[in-house]
Protein backbone atom coordinates (compact mmCIF):
# COMPACT_ATOMS: atom_id res chain seq x y z
CA UNK A 1 0.00 0.00 0.00
CA UNK A 2 1.55 3.67 -0.50
CA UNK A 3 -0.03 6.92 1.28
CA UNK A 4 -1.52 9.28 -1.24
CA UNK A 5 -2.51 12.50 -0.80
CA UNK A 6 -4.57 14.37 -2.74
CA UNK A 7 -5.13 18.15 -2.69
CA UNK A 8 -8.46 19.99 -4.19
CA UNK A 9 -8.60 23.77 -4.87
CA UNK A 10 -10.68 25.73 -6.45
CA UNK A 11 -9.66 26.47 -10.62
CA UNK A 12 -7.62 29.53 -11.14
CA UNK A 13 -10.05 32.30 -12.18
CA UNK A 14 -12.86 30.95 -9.94
CA UNK A 15 -13.50 33.52 -6.97
CA UNK A 16 -12.69 31.73 -3.28
CA UNK A 17 -15.01 33.00 -0.89
CA UNK A 18 -13.06 31.03 1.87
CA UNK A 19 -9.74 32.38 0.66
CA UNK A 20 -11.04 35.77 0.51
CA UNK A 21 -12.24 35.79 4.31
CA UNK A 22 -9.03 34.22 5.85
CA UNK A 23 -6.78 36.97 3.28
CA UNK A 24 -9.06 39.69 4.91
CA UNK A 25 -8.64 38.09 8.53
CA UNK A 26 -4.77 37.83 8.20
CA UNK A 27 -4.66 41.65 6.74
CA UNK A 28 -6.73 42.66 9.66
CA UNK A 29 -4.46 41.12 12.56
CA UNK A 30 -1.54 42.78 10.73
CA UNK A 31 0.22 40.25 8.52
CA UNK A 32 0.84 42.34 5.80
CA UNK A 33 2.16 41.10 2.45
CA UNK A 34 -0.15 38.49 1.94
CA UNK A 35 -2.02 37.88 -1.02
CA UNK A 36 -3.50 34.79 -3.12
CA UNK A 37 -4.97 33.25 0.06
CA UNK A 38 -6.89 29.93 -1.32
CA UNK A 39 -8.83 27.46 0.56
CA UNK A 40 -8.84 23.48 0.09
CA UNK A 41 -9.33 19.84 0.64
CA UNK A 42 -6.99 17.29 1.15
CA UNK A 43 -7.80 13.99 1.17
CA UNK A 44 -5.92 11.25 2.36
CA UNK A 45 -6.17 7.36 1.03
CA UNK A 46 -3.98 4.35 1.75
CA UNK A 47 -4.39 2.43 -2.03
CA UNK A 48 -2.89 -0.68 -3.49
CA UNK A 49 0.67 -0.30 -5.42
CA UNK A 50 1.32 -1.05 -8.68
CA UNK A 51 0.30 -1.59 -12.07
CA UNK A 52 -2.13 1.74 -13.44
CA UNK A 53 -1.66 3.62 -10.03
CA UNK A 54 -1.59 6.82 -11.39
CA UNK A 55 -4.41 6.05 -13.64
CA UNK A 56 -6.03 4.71 -11.03
CA UNK A 57 -5.91 7.54 -8.11
CA UNK A 58 -6.67 10.06 -11.63
CA UNK A 59 -9.86 8.08 -11.98
CA UNK A 60 -10.81 8.76 -8.71
CA UNK A 61 -10.40 12.18 -8.91
CA UNK A 62 -12.15 12.82 -11.71
CA UNK A 63 -15.31 10.72 -10.34
CA UNK A 64 -15.85 11.35 -7.01
CA UNK A 65 -12.50 14.01 -5.24
CA UNK A 66 -13.02 16.46 -7.15
CA UNK A 67 -15.44 18.50 -9.27
CA UNK A 68 -13.62 19.22 -12.65
CA UNK A 69 -16.42 21.94 -13.21
CA UNK A 70 -14.59 24.21 -10.57
CA UNK A 71 -11.81 22.40 -8.56
CA UNK A 72 -8.52 21.21 -10.13
CA UNK A 73 -6.61 18.41 -8.03
CA UNK A 74 -3.24 17.35 -7.49
CA UNK A 75 -2.20 14.40 -5.72
CA UNK A 76 1.40 12.83 -4.31
CA UNK A 77 2.26 9.05 -3.33
CA UNK A 78 4.24 8.01 -0.71
CA UNK A 79 5.96 5.18 -0.27
CA UNK A 80 7.18 4.32 3.09
CA UNK A 81 11.24 3.21 2.58
CA UNK A 82 11.89 -0.41 3.21
CA UNK A 83 14.69 -1.19 5.23
CA UNK B 1 -49.49 12.11 -13.80
CA UNK B 2 -47.40 9.68 -11.88
CA UNK B 3 -44.70 11.47 -9.82
CA UNK B 4 -41.88 10.33 -7.64
CA UNK B 5 -40.36 12.33 -5.48
CA UNK B 6 -36.69 10.67 -4.03
CA UNK B 7 -35.23 10.23 -0.58
CA UNK B 8 -31.94 10.20 0.05
CA UNK B 9 -30.63 9.93 3.68
CA UNK B 10 -30.64 13.23 4.91
CA UNK B 11 -33.37 14.82 2.68
CA UNK B 12 -35.31 17.23 4.52
CA UNK B 13 -37.57 18.82 2.36
CA UNK B 14 -39.35 15.84 1.00
CA UNK B 15 -42.77 15.92 2.79
CA UNK B 16 -43.17 19.41 1.70
CA UNK B 17 -42.48 18.84 -2.00
CA UNK B 18 -44.73 15.71 -1.85
CA UNK B 19 -47.74 18.04 -0.46
CA UNK B 20 -46.60 20.49 -3.08
CA UNK B 21 -47.17 18.44 -5.42
CA UNK B 22 -50.23 16.30 -4.14
CA UNK B 23 -52.34 19.39 -3.32
CA UNK B 24 -51.44 21.34 -6.38
CA UNK B 25 -50.98 19.23 -9.30
CA UNK B 26 -53.90 16.54 -10.78
CA UNK B 27 -51.63 13.55 -10.04
CA UNK B 28 -52.90 10.25 -10.02
CA UNK B 29 -50.00 9.26 -8.04
CA UNK B 30 -47.26 11.15 -5.72
CA UNK B 31 -45.05 8.76 -4.13
CA UNK B 32 -41.87 8.99 -1.78
CA UNK B 33 -39.41 6.86 -3.59
CA UNK B 34 -36.01 5.89 -1.15
CA UNK B 35 -32.66 6.46 -2.65
CA UNK B 36 -31.90 2.62 -2.82
CA UNK B 37 -35.23 2.09 -5.57
CA UNK B 38 -33.33 0.30 -8.81
CA UNK B 39 -36.13 1.99 -11.09
CA UNK B 40 -38.19 5.37 -11.52
CA UNK B 41 -39.04 4.51 -15.10
CA UNK B 42 -43.05 3.99 -13.53
CA UNK B 43 -43.12 7.53 -12.91
CA UNK B 44 -43.53 11.06 -15.46
CA UNK B 45 -42.03 13.44 -13.44
CA UNK B 46 -39.74 12.95 -11.09
CA UNK B 47 -38.93 15.75 -8.05
CA UNK B 48 -35.48 15.70 -5.87
CA UNK B 49 -35.93 17.31 -2.65
CA UNK B 50 -33.73 20.30 -0.82
CA UNK B 51 -31.96 18.77 2.62
CA UNK B 52 -28.75 18.05 3.01
CA UNK B 53 -27.77 14.29 1.55
CA UNK B 54 -25.49 12.47 3.34
CA UNK B 55 -24.34 15.10 5.32
CA UNK B 56 -22.86 17.30 2.39
CA UNK B 57 -19.77 15.20 3.02
CA UNK B 58 -17.36 15.69 0.42
CA UNK B 59 -19.28 18.28 -1.67
CA UNK B 60 -23.00 18.86 -1.94
CA UNK B 61 -24.26 15.86 -3.65
CA UNK B 62 -21.51 14.59 -4.77
CA UNK B 63 -22.07 11.38 -2.57
CA UNK B 64 -26.19 11.19 -3.63
CA UNK B 65 -25.28 11.10 -7.35
CA UNK B 66 -24.04 7.52 -7.24
CA UNK B 67 -26.97 6.64 -5.01
CA UNK B 68 -28.53 3.34 -7.02
CA UNK B 69 -31.54 5.25 -7.90
CA UNK B 70 -29.42 7.99 -10.03
CA UNK B 71 -28.77 5.39 -12.38
CA UNK B 72 -32.86 5.33 -13.32
CA UNK B 73 -33.02 9.15 -12.97
CA UNK B 74 -30.56 9.77 -15.43
CA UNK B 75 -32.13 7.41 -17.84
CA UNK B 76 -35.56 8.69 -17.69
CA UNK B 77 -34.08 12.43 -17.73
CA UNK B 78 -32.53 11.11 -21.29
CA UNK B 79 -36.04 9.75 -22.25
CA UNK B 80 -36.99 13.59 -21.53
CA UNK B 81 -38.87 12.62 -18.40
CA UNK B 82 -39.60 15.82 -16.52
CA UNK B 83 -37.09 15.95 -13.24
CA UNK B 84 -36.78 18.93 -10.99
CA UNK B 85 -34.31 19.68 -8.13
CA UNK B 86 -34.50 22.03 -5.53
CA UNK B 87 -31.82 23.55 -3.43
CA UNK B 88 -29.79 19.50 -2.79
CA UNK B 89 -31.74 18.63 -5.46
CA UNK B 90 -30.33 21.32 -7.94
CA UNK B 91 -26.93 19.97 -6.48
CA UNK B 92 -27.52 16.51 -6.89
CA UNK B 93 -28.49 17.08 -10.79
CA UNK B 94 -25.04 19.02 -11.09
CA UNK B 95 -23.31 16.25 -9.87
CA UNK B 96 -24.61 14.02 -11.80
CA UNK B 97 -24.17 16.03 -14.90
CA UNK B 98 -27.48 16.42 -16.00
CA UNK B 99 -27.31 19.77 -15.27
CA UNK B 100 -24.58 22.68 -16.16
CA UNK B 101 -22.39 24.31 -13.42
CA UNK B 102 -21.62 23.75 -10.15
CA UNK B 103 -22.09 25.64 -6.58
CA UNK B 104 -19.54 27.28 -4.10
CA UNK B 105 -20.08 28.68 -0.80
CA UNK B 106 -21.96 31.72 -0.83
CA UNK B 107 -19.89 34.57 -1.20
CA UNK B 108 -20.36 35.83 2.03
CA UNK B 109 -20.07 32.42 3.92
CA UNK B 110 -22.89 32.19 5.76
CA UNK B 111 -26.12 30.02 5.05
CA UNK B 112 -28.55 32.68 3.65
CA UNK B 113 -32.10 31.53 5.15
CA UNK B 114 -34.95 34.13 4.18
CA UNK B 115 -37.72 34.81 1.52
CA UNK B 116 -35.72 36.62 -1.76
CA UNK B 117 -37.54 38.02 -5.20
CA UNK B 118 -37.03 36.03 -7.84
CA UNK B 119 -37.84 36.54 -11.68
CA UNK B 120 -38.98 34.53 -14.26
CA UNK B 121 -36.10 35.13 -16.70
CA UNK B 122 -38.09 32.30 -19.36
CA UNK B 123 -41.60 31.50 -19.28
CA UNK B 124 -41.54 29.34 -22.13
CA UNK B 125 -40.54 25.79 -20.40
CA UNK B 126 -42.38 23.29 -19.04
CA UNK B 127 -41.57 24.54 -15.38
CA UNK B 128 -42.95 27.89 -15.68
CA UNK B 129 -45.47 28.44 -18.35
CA UNK B 130 -48.40 29.45 -15.85
CA UNK B 131 -46.28 32.43 -14.76
CA UNK B 132 -45.49 35.52 -17.06
CA UNK B 133 -42.19 36.69 -18.11
CA UNK B 134 -40.11 38.56 -16.10
CA UNK B 135 -42.93 37.55 -12.68
CA UNK B 136 -41.45 38.65 -9.59
CA UNK B 137 -42.12 35.84 -6.85
CA UNK B 138 -41.42 35.72 -3.36
CA UNK B 139 -39.55 32.11 -2.44
CA UNK B 140 -37.32 31.45 0.40
CA UNK B 141 -34.16 30.32 0.00
CA UNK B 142 -32.34 27.83 2.37
CA UNK B 143 -28.41 27.28 1.80
CA UNK B 144 -24.62 27.69 2.01
CA UNK B 145 -23.74 26.86 -1.19
CA UNK B 146 -25.31 28.32 -3.96
CA UNK B 147 -23.35 30.59 -5.34
CA UNK B 148 -23.66 29.51 -9.16
CA UNK B 149 -20.51 28.82 -10.95
CA UNK B 150 -19.56 28.18 -14.66
CA UNK B 151 -17.24 29.18 -17.21
CA UNK B 152 -17.59 31.68 -19.41
CA UNK B 153 -18.68 29.76 -22.56
CA UNK B 154 -20.91 27.75 -20.63
CA UNK B 155 -22.64 30.74 -19.77
CA UNK B 156 -23.01 32.29 -23.06
CA UNK B 157 -25.17 28.67 -23.48
CA UNK B 158 -26.93 29.26 -21.18
CA UNK B 159 -28.41 33.02 -22.26
CA UNK B 160 -28.72 31.71 -26.10
CA UNK B 161 -30.49 29.00 -25.38
CA UNK B 162 -32.95 30.12 -23.42
CA UNK B 163 -31.81 27.75 -20.01
CA UNK B 164 -31.78 30.40 -17.13
CA UNK B 165 -34.91 29.78 -15.79
CA UNK B 166 -34.91 31.93 -12.50
CA UNK B 167 -32.54 34.65 -11.41
CA UNK B 168 -31.90 36.68 -8.51
CA UNK B 169 -33.45 40.42 -8.32
CA UNK B 170 -31.08 41.48 -5.67
CA UNK B 171 -27.34 39.00 -5.76
CA UNK B 172 -28.55 37.21 -2.86
CA UNK B 173 -24.82 34.39 -2.84
CA UNK B 174 -22.60 35.75 -5.59
CA UNK B 175 -23.83 33.43 -8.09
CA UNK B 176 -22.68 34.22 -12.09
CA UNK B 177 -25.59 36.41 -13.33
CA UNK B 178 -27.51 35.62 -10.09
CA UNK B 179 -28.90 32.92 -11.32
CA UNK B 180 -31.29 30.84 -9.77
CA UNK B 181 -32.48 28.22 -11.43
CA UNK B 182 -31.19 26.40 -15.07
CA UNK B 183 -32.95 23.49 -16.67
CA UNK B 184 -30.62 21.97 -19.42
CA UNK B 185 -30.46 22.21 -22.85
CA UNK B 186 -33.63 19.96 -23.88
CA UNK B 187 -35.76 21.71 -21.53
CA UNK B 188 -36.95 18.46 -19.45
CA UNK B 189 -34.72 18.79 -16.68
CA UNK B 190 -34.82 22.20 -13.72
CA UNK B 191 -32.57 22.67 -11.00
CA UNK B 192 -33.32 25.69 -8.41
CA UNK B 193 -32.13 26.86 -5.92
CA UNK B 194 -34.84 29.03 -3.72
CA UNK B 195 -37.78 26.46 -2.22
CA UNK B 196 -41.16 26.90 -4.24
CA UNK B 197 -42.65 23.62 -2.64
CA UNK B 198 -42.44 26.12 0.54
CA UNK B 199 -43.89 28.95 -1.03
CA UNK B 200 -47.43 27.14 -1.16
CA UNK B 201 -49.94 29.35 1.61
CA UNK B 202 -50.50 32.97 1.56
CA UNK B 203 -50.61 31.79 5.66
CA UNK B 204 -47.04 30.68 5.07
CA UNK B 205 -46.08 34.01 3.26
CA UNK B 206 -46.35 33.25 0.11
CA UNK B 207 -47.86 31.34 -2.45
CA UNK B 208 -45.74 32.32 -5.48
CA UNK B 209 -44.59 28.66 -5.70
CA UNK B 210 -47.86 27.29 -6.87
CA UNK B 211 -47.57 28.08 -10.46
CA UNK B 212 -44.22 26.08 -10.96
CA UNK B 213 -46.79 23.07 -10.23
CA UNK B 214 -49.04 23.44 -11.93
CA UNK B 215 -47.15 24.21 -15.01
CA UNK B 216 -45.72 20.82 -14.63
CA UNK B 217 -49.03 19.10 -14.80
CA UNK B 218 -50.80 21.21 -17.15
CA UNK B 219 -47.45 20.51 -19.61
CA UNK B 220 -47.96 16.45 -18.85
CA UNK B 221 -51.71 16.56 -19.53
CA UNK B 222 -51.38 18.51 -23.05
CA UNK B 223 -48.81 15.93 -24.31
CA UNK B 224 -49.92 13.03 -22.71
CA UNK B 225 -53.63 12.91 -22.11
CA UNK B 226 -55.78 13.15 -25.70
CA UNK B 227 -58.97 15.25 -24.99
CA UNK B 228 -62.33 15.12 -27.09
Amino acid sequence: MVNVHVYITLKEGVLDPQGKAVEHSLTSLGYEGVEEVSVGKWIQLKVEDGEGLDARITAMCEQLLANPVIENYSYKVEREATV
Amino acid sequence: MRAAVIVFPGSNCDTDMFHAVKDFTEAEVVEFVPHTAKSVAAYDAIFIPGGFSYGDYLRTGAIARFAPVMKSVSEEAAKGKTIVGVCNGFQILQEAGLLPGAMKRNKDLKFICRTVNLKVENKKTRFTSSYDQGDVLRIPVAHGEGNFECDEKTYSQLQQKGQIVFTYVDDVNGSKGQIAGVQNEAGNVLGMMPHPERAMEAWLGSEDGRKLFTSVYRNWRESNVVTN
